[in-house]
């Protein structure tokens, strides 16, 4: 029978436990309180972890939204964006043999023309997912690849674009108009585009992650988030407080380096995997 | 959103002040608004729990009751205790006595900055201390990982190992030492690939590179705008590690960098640079009271 609350010690835990998932000090006193309010079977540590699991899928669930370029207007425009290293070109990569394997006629866009190979970087990604690629050397102007990407996804008759951004702190204002310059031109080719602006967060990042939902979310029109490396001991909790703080969808998670480690966000096996518990069963 | 502990505490204080003296329980409300600014400035956890211990014994009632300012008195306790549990204000200079070449191992999570850094550390070791430097990449598995450290050679003017398709880490850490001793490298960097602390595999990789190398330095690259994750990261590879020190980088970021304080904090080891931008020369000696400064929010 659940009759039993949790003692002071159990909460203390509980709370700390959301702390180091990096839910913030405020939020995980927030979900700490509102689990002292339940009641338990005594020796029942698994209907605490459901219980838990539910009041942080609870934040999360609102946010859930699926991806599938392929139902939207042809050609469809995907900008990646997002700070350095957290996984634009990675996950790019992994969506394009997504929708390769779909039949879906795609085309890649080595967007970041400034980093040490990232154009080949990129090649190999788009050789492996089996996709047209276009790039220039480094150095070479961004937003008019992009344009001329465009044009030619329109003229050839591309479903999906897929166009890769250097990584750039939000802080960094030059950078940033750069980007929307890159959005600029994209809008100039096609309207309505980019089709979504998937800002790339890394699961190991800390507050600042709020930060950078904000200023890229502003500045560059973000329509969906993804989490990469979940597959670490990073466990991904600032994603709660950044659904608390904006109503940005959530849509992919990254779960490692290879070409199928890409899965749809779902809120509840999200949380429930953050307490350590296994998945449901579908 | 992320008020500074200054501000944070003034507002406090105003608040006490004005119904006449303080208490010792002012000095502790004042204590939770500094564990609350900890947390928010992403120190992790059991780090801050031992810094809240320390602050509370330097923290005793009287100085702060009795101070003018006390919140200016609080984050003085606090800015002192911060420094002191980055290691002092003096920064350890990297270490490169060993018989040449002296090998520099370069580790940690997946887009830590490893391969810039290897780049960095390099163009600073050639152009400040005039060491002979070749870099060599251990990544297999990152694509075009292996080109993007030899366009970084180039750029700077560092020789790079030649790539061979085919081998493995360990076999390129081999043919990295053999080939820098016979042509009289004063320095190896080897750069590895990213790997995550839960992948056994490449952490045994990793370890066994470390054997076959013995380096003089091993450092731990890691992101400055890592949250909780960074005493588990720390900790897991100074584990499997030889750790000399570790390199921070993105400290050109907006974040508070609690994460520095937090792997000092669990290793022990000294930060010796932190990374400040995209370009080459954005390598900085750490600078203590930079990094503490930052975390108060100042
Ligand atoms: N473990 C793990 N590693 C990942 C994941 N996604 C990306 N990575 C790795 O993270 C590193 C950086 O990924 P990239 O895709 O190059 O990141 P990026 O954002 O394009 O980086 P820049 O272009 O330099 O800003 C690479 O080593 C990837 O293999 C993931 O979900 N799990
Ligand atoms: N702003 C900024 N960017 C940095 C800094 N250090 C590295 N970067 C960028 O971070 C991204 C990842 O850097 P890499 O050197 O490729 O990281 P890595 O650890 O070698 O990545 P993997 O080999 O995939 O694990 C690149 O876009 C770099 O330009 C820094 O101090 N500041
Ligand atoms: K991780
Ligand atoms: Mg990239
Ligand atoms: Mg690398």
């Amino acid at each position: 029978v659940a009759n039993k609350a949790l003692d002071a010690a159990a909460l203390e835990e509980l709370e700390d436990m959301l702390i180091e998932s990096d839910f913030g000090p405020q939020i995980s006193a927030t979900i700490a309180e509102k689990m002292a309010s339940k009641k338990f079977a005594e020796n029942d540590p698994t209907a605490v972890k459901e219980a838990l699991a539910e009041a942080i899928a609870d934040e999360l669930r609102g946010r859930e939204e699926g991806f599938d370029p392929l139902s939207g207007p042809k050609p469809n425009i995907v900008l990646f964006v997002g700070v350095n290293g957290s996984g634009k070109t990675t996950t790019l990569g992994k969506i394009a043999a997504s929708l390769t394997a779909r039949g879906a006629k795609v085309l890649i866009v080595a967007g970041d023309t400034f980093r040490a190979a990232a154009v080949e970087q990129l090649k190999v990604w788009a050789e492996r997912a089996k996709a047209d690629f276009m790039g220039r050397k480094t150095g070479a102007d961004a937003a008019g690849l992009a344009y001329d990407a465009c044009v030619r996804a329109k003229e050839e008759g591309y479903d999906v674009v897929l166009i890769d951004t250097a990584g750039r702190l939000q802080n960094k204002q030059q950078l940033m108009d750069e980007l929307l310059k890159i959005v600029r031109v994209i809008k100039k080719v096609i309207d309505g585009a980019p089709h979504e602006t998937l800002l790339v967060l890394d699961a190991t990042v800390g507050r600042n992650a709020l930060a950078q939902e904000q200023i890229f979310g502003r500045q560059a029109f973000v329509s969906g988030l993804v989490m990469t490396k979940l597959d670490g001991t990073a466990r991904g909790g600032i994603l709660v407080p950044i659904a608390k703080a904006s109503d940005a969808p959530i849509k992919l998670i990254g779960v490692g380096e290879d070409i199928e480690d890409l899965q749809p966000f779902r809120a509840r096996e999200f949380a429930r995997s953050m307490v350590g518990l296994e998945p449901l069963s579908e | 959103m992320f008020d500074s502990l200054n501000d944070r505490l003034s507002g406090l204080f105003d608040r006490l002040s004005g119904r006449g003296v303080l208490s010792e329980k002012d000095v502790d409300e004042a204590l939770r608004e500094v564990r609350v600014a900890l947390l928010e400035a992403d120190v992790a956890l059991p780090v801050v729990r031992q810094f809240m211990t320390k602050a509370r014994e330097l923290a005793t009632g009287e100085a702060i009751i009795k101070a003018v300012k006390p919140a200016d008195q609080v984050v003085k306790i606090v800015y002192d205790g911060l420094i002191d549990m980055l290691g002092g204000e003096e920064p350890t200079p990297i270490d490169l006595a060993a018989v040449p070449p002296a090998v520099i191992l370069m580790a940690g999570l997946q887009g830590s900055g490893k391969t810039t850094t290897s780049a960095k550390l390099a163009l600073r070791l050639t152009k400040f201390e005039r060491k002979k430097v070749m870099m060599a990449s251990l990544d297999t598995r990152r694509p075009a990982a292996m080109e993007q450290l030899k366009l970084l050679g180039e750029q700077i003017g560092v020789d790079v190992l030649p790539i061979i398709a085919g081998q493995n880490a360990v076999e390129i850490t081999r043919r990295a030492l053999q080939s820098a001793k016979l042509q009289g490298y004063d320095v190896l960097i080897l750069d590895t690939a990213g790997r995550t602390t839960l992948d056994e595999g490449m952490m045994a990789e990793a370890s066994e590179i470390a054997t076959i190398s013995t380096p003089v330095e091993t450092f731990l690259v890691a992101d400055s705008l890592t949250g909780q994750d960074a005493v588990r990261t720390a900790a897991a590879f100074h584990e499997r590690l030889p750790l000399t020190g570790l390199i921070l980088t993105r400290v050109d970021g907006d974040g508070r960098g609690g994460a520095m304080l937090s792997m000092r904090a669990t290793t022990g080891l000294p930060i010796k640079f932190t990374g400040s931008g995209e370009k080459v020369d954005a390598l900085d000696v750490f600078d203590a009271r930079r990094i503490a400064g930052r975390i108060l929010g100042q």
